[in-house]
C-alpha cells in the first residue's frame, strides 16, 4: 500500500478542487441554506458533476461506471467537503449506489445503476431508526411476507439524501428482535409507492435528510437486495464504505476550517500586533496541523484498504473515523475560538464547519464508538 | 533476471555465507546494538565477526559511496539488502551517531580529506562518535552556546562545557559546536568542529538521571588544542551545519518511535499492550475488565497506527522525490509525546506493581517499566523540546508571524 497520489489521482484531486472553487464556493451552500429548500443541493450542478464522471467512480465499466475505487472517490469528496458542497455523494452515490451494486439482482442493477451513475436518479439508504444510536441492527421496521412479496411497516429517520430521492433501500426485520444481527432483509422501495411518505428534516448541518415512513408498503419479492434474513452483512459493508467517504468529507472540511483560521491569525490585529504572533495561539495551531496530517494518512490508508479488500480494512475504517471525528471538531472548535466574537456570528463561515464537524462526528459512530470497535477487533 | 533480482540473489548468498549464527534474532536497539569504537564491547563474540565482515563489505553504510568505504548501493538495492537481512533475522551490524548523524553531515559538508579520514572508520565501526551541542546555559536556545574557540596559528584552543553528551564516556570523537566570535547575532560566529576525545584537556563525567541511570555525560574542555582543518564547512558557518544535522537527528528519533508503529496483528490476535492489560488488569467476558484502561489501550494503539501511517506517507513521498521539509518537526513532537503517553499507560496498567525501584517483591518487567517511564519523560526535551517543535511548525510550516 502506497500512501501517495499517483499522477492520475493528482489530476483527479486538482480537477475536483478547481471545479469546486469555481462552481461551489461556501456562499453557494449559504444560499441553499437560506433558501430553505428541503432538497438542499442543486440538481443541475449534480448533473455536471456526474458528467465529469464523479458519480461513476465506484462502479463497474459494464454498467457505465469508471471502475476506479475509494482511493479516487475520497479525492472528490474531500474537495466537496472543503466548500461544504451538499450534493448527494454520501447517502446517494456511496450508500444507495454501493448497496445496489453489491446486493442488487441483475434486473435491479440494470434498471437503477445507469441512472445513479448519470446523476438523473438518487437512491438513498435508510438504516437509521429512532433511538438506535449507532446500532445498525436496531431495526424494528417489519417486513411481513405476502402472497407476492412483502409488506413493510415502520419508520426510518435522518435518511441522508432522501429528499428528492427516487428510491430508498430499506433494511427491515423478517424475524427476531430489534438488535439481532439475524433476520434483517434489505428492500428497494420506490419513493412514489403507495404507503411511502417522506418528511424533510432540518438538521444542524442543513444536510438533506428525511423521515421515511412506511405504512404497509407492498413490494415484490424481486425488490430484495442480498440474502433474505442475512442483510446485516450488506449493511456492514455499506456503512464501512460510507464511513470512509464521510471521513474524506471531514478531511476536506477540517483542512478548509484550518486554512481559514491560519489566514485569520495572519491578518487580525489586536494590541497592535497580528494575533498569529502570540505563542499561545501558535502552539494550538501547530497541534491542529499535526492532527490533520494524521487524519489524512488514516483516510488514505482506509480507502486503499477497502479497495484492496485488506484483512484490516475494518480496523482502518474505525481508525480513520475516530481520528477524523476528533480532528475535525478540534479544528472547528479552535477555529471558532480564534475567530472569537465574529466566529460566533452566522455571517462568518467558520461556524458552518463546527456544525458539520459535530454532525459528521455523530454519524456512523463517534471516536469512542470506534475505539470500542477497534478493541473488539483486537479481541480485548 | 533483472539487475535488482540478480542483486537480491547475490546479497542473499553473501549473507548466508557470511552471517554468523550467533547474531540472528538480536535486536539492534540502543541497548543491544553494536555501537563500535575503540572500546567497543560485544555481548556475543559473533557480533564482532559480523561487524568486521559487514564493515569490510561496506554494508554497515550501504548507500555511502564505495570510495569512502560504503556499500555504494542504490536506494533500491539498499532496500533489498534490508529485506534480505530481515528475512534471515539479521540485525544491522552497527548502529550509532557516526552512521546516522556525523556521516551524512560529512557527506554533505566535508572536504575530500575529511571524508577520506573519517567515513571509512565509521563504516568499519572503529570510531564511536558523540554529539556536543547543549551547554549548561544553552538548552532549547542552542544558539546561545558559549564554549570558546580561540585561534592560535593553525589551531583552535577550546574552553567550555557540553552537557547531555550521550555516551561521551564511550565515544572516541565528538562533533561539537563552539563559538569563535561573539560580535554578531548569536547564530553567527558558531563553528562546527571535530574533536578527538583523547586530546589532553578533555574530561568526561556521567550524569545521573531521575530514572537512576543514563547514557548522558558532561564533557569539559580545558585548553584543548584542535587543528583548524577539523572545522566542517566554514569557520563561523556552524549553525548551517548544525541545522542540517538536527534534521538527521529528528528523523532518527522519529524513526525510533515510529518503527514498530505500522505493525499489524492478525485478526483476533492481541497486541503486546492489550495482552499486558488483560494479564495485569484482568478480563471479563473477553474484555479488559477496567473499561477506562481498555479505552486508553485502544486509543494508544490507534494513535500509534495513525502515526505509523503518517511516517509511511512521508517516506513514500520522499521515495517519489518530495524531501521532507520543516514539517518533519511534527514527527519528533508526535513520536515523543506518544511514547511518553504509552509509558504512562503501562505504569497505570501495572498499578502498585510499578512502584518498585529495586530489590525484592517486584518483578523485572515492572522494575524496567518504571525506569523506562522516567526515562521517557526526557523524550520531549532532548533533540529540541516539544515547544520548540511547535514553534518550528507554527513559523516555518504555517508561516505565522514572529
Amino acid at each position: 500500500m502506497q500512501l501517495i497520489l499517483d499522477e492520475d489521482q493528482q489530476m483527479i484531486a486538482q480537477t475536483a478542487l478547481d471545479f469546486v472553487d469555481e462552481h461551489s464556493p461556501v456562499a453557494r451552500f449559504r444560499e441553499l441554506r437560506d433558501s430553505g429548500a428541503a432538497l438542499g443541493y442543486s440538481r443541475d450542478l449534480y448533473k455536471e458533476m456526474a458528467a465529469l464522471g464523479w458519480t461513476g467512480i465506484l462502479f463497474d465499466e459494464k454498467v457505465g461506471g469508471a471502475g476506479m475505487g475509494f482511493a479516487e472517490l475520497v479525492l472528490i469528496v474531500e474537495a466537496l467537503g472543503r466548500k461544504l458542497a451538499p450534493e448527494p455523494f454520501l447517502g446517494g452515490v456511496t450508500m444507495g449506489g454501493s448497496a445496489l451494486a453489491l446486493g442488487g439482482n441483475e434486473a435491479m442493477k440494470s434498471e437503477w445503476l445507469p441512472s445513479v451513475i448519470d446523476g438523473s436518479k438518487v437512491v438513498a439508504f435508510a438504516h437509521q431508526e429512532k433511538n438506535s444510536r449507532y446500532d445498525a441492527y436496531a431495526i424494528s421496521t417489519r417486513a411481513d411476507a405476502t402472497d407476492s412479496g412483502y409488506r413493510l411497516t415502520g419508520e426510518k429517520v435522518q435518511v441522508l439524501d432522501a429528499v428528492g430521492a427516487d428510491a430508498v433501500i430499506v433494511p427491515a426485520r423478517v424475524s427476531g428482535e430489534s438488535g439481532d444481527r439475524e433476520g434483517i432483509t434489505l428492500f428497494l422501495v420506490e419513493t412514489g409507492a403507495a404507503g411511502v411518505s417522506l418528511t424533510a428534516q432540518t438538521r444542524v448541518d442543513h444536510r438533506n435528510a428525511a423521515i421515511v415512513a412506511l405504512d404497509g408498503v407492498e413490494v415484490a419479492a424481486t425488490a430484495v437486495l442480498g440474502v433474505e434474513g442475512q442483510g446485516a452483512e450488506l449493511i456492514d459493508t455499506v456503512l464501512d464504505r460510507a464511513t470512509v467517504v464521510l471521513t474524506a468529507e471531514m478531511l476536506g472540511g477540517m483542512s478548509e476550517a484550518f486554512d481559514l483560521t491560519v489566514e485569520y491569525l495572519k491578518t487580525r490585529e489586536q494590541f497592535g500586533v497580528k494575533i498569529g504572533s502570540f505563542q499561545g495561539l501558535q502552539h494550538r495551531a501547530a497541534e491542529v496541523f499535526c492532527e490533520i496530517e494524521l487524519a489524512r494518512s488514516c483516510v488514505m490508508a482506509a480507502a486503499r484498504a477497502i479497495d484492496a479488500g485488506a484483512p484490516d480494512a475494518t480496523k482502518l475504517v474505525s481508525l480513520a473515523k475516530a481520528k477524523c471525528s476528533d480532528a475535525y471538531l478540534l479544528a472547528a472548535n479552535e477555529g471558532v475560538q480564534m475567530f472569537a466574537g465574529v466566529g460566533m456570528t452566522d455571517e462568518y463561515d467558520i461556524g458552518f464547519y463546527l456544525k458539520r464537524a459535530r454532525a459528521a462526528e455523530l454519524t456512523f459512530g463517534d471516536s469512542a464508538y470506534h475505539r470500542n470497535r477497534w478493541a473488539e477487533l483486537g479481541s480485548y | 533476471m533483472s539487475d535488482l533480482e540478480a542483486f537480491r540473489a547475490e546479497a542473499r548468498a553473501w549473507l548466508e555465507e557470511n552471517a554468523p549464527e550467533g547474531v540472528k534474532g538480536i535486536k539492534a536497539d540502543e541497548l543491544n546494538g553494536v555501537w563500535g569504537g575503540k572500546r567497543c564491547e560485544f555481548e556475543v563474540p559473533d557480533q564482532k565477526v559480523w561487524l568486521e565482515r559487514m564493515g569490510a563489505k561496506g554494508w554497515t553504510a550501504p548507500m555511502w559511496p564505495a570510495e569512502y568505504g560504503g556499500g555504494g548501493l542504490s536506494k533500491a538495492e539498499s532496500k533489498i539488502l534490508s529485506q534480505e537481512m530481515k528475512a534471515l533475522d539479521l540485525p544491522p551490524a552497527l548502529i550509532g551517531f557516526g552512521l546516522t548523524m556525523i556521516g551524512p553531515t560529512l557527506l554533505q559538508f566535508g572536504t575530500e580529506e575529511q571524508k577520506k579520514e573519517h567515513l571509512p572508520r565509521i563504516v568499519r565501526g572503529e570510531i564511536r562518535w558523540c554529539q556536543g551541542y547543549s551547554e549548561p546555559g544553552a538548552g532549547s536556545d542552542l544558539a546561545s552556546l558559549q564554549t570558546k574557540a580561540e585561534r592560535d596559528g593553525d589551531d583552535f584552543i577550546i574552553n567550555g562545557t557540553k552537557v547531555w553528551t550521550s555516551y561521551a564516556d564511550k565515544a572516541d570523537w565528538i562533533f561539537a559546536l563552539v563559538r569563535n566570535d561573539n560580535s554578531g547575532i548569536k547564530q553567527e560566529g558558531i563553528t562546527f568542529l571535530l574533536i578527538d576525545m583523547d586530546d589532553p584537556g578533555v574530561n568526561v563525567s556521567p550524569i545521573l538521571l531521575i530514572s537512576g541511570k543514563s547514557p548522558f555525560c558532561e564533557t569539559h574542555f580545558t585548553d584543548v588544542r584542535v587543528p583548524v582543518k577539523n572545522v566542517i564547512h566554514e569557520i563561523g558557518a556552524g549553525w548551517t551545519v548544525a541545522k542540517a544535522l538536527l534534521g538527521h537527528e529528528r528523523t532518527m528519533i522519529a524513526d525510533t518511535f515510529g518503527s514498530s508503529a505500522g505493525a499489524t496483528k492478525k485478526a483476533g490476535e492481541r497486541s503486546f499492550l492489550s495482552s499486558l492489560a488483560v494479564e495485569r488488569v484482568g478480563e471479563r467476558e473477553g474484555r479488559i475488565s477496567d473499561p477506562i484502561i481498555r479505552d486508553d489501550v485502544a486509543k494508544m494503539e490507534m494513535e500509534t497506527r495513525a502515526f505509523g501511517l503518517t511516517t509511511q506517507r512521508t517516506a513514500d513521498a520522499a521515495k517519489a522525490g518530495h524531501n521532507p521539509g520543516p514539517e518533519s518537526s511534527m514527527f519528533k513532537l508526535y513520536g515523543t509525546e506518544l511514547n511518553k503517553t504509552r509509558m504512562e499507560l503501562m505504569v497505570r496498567i501495572l498499578g502498585p506493581d510499578a512502584l518498585g525501584w529495586e530489590g525484592d517483591g517486584f518483578d523485572e518487567f515492572a522494575l524496567g517499566t518504571t525506569r523506562d517511564w522516567l526515562r521517557s519523560r526526557g523524550n520531549s526535551i532532548e533533540g529540541g523540546t516539544s515547544e520548540v517543535q511547535l514553534n518550528v511548525i507554527a513559523k516555518r510550516v504555517l508561516g505565522l508571524p514572529a
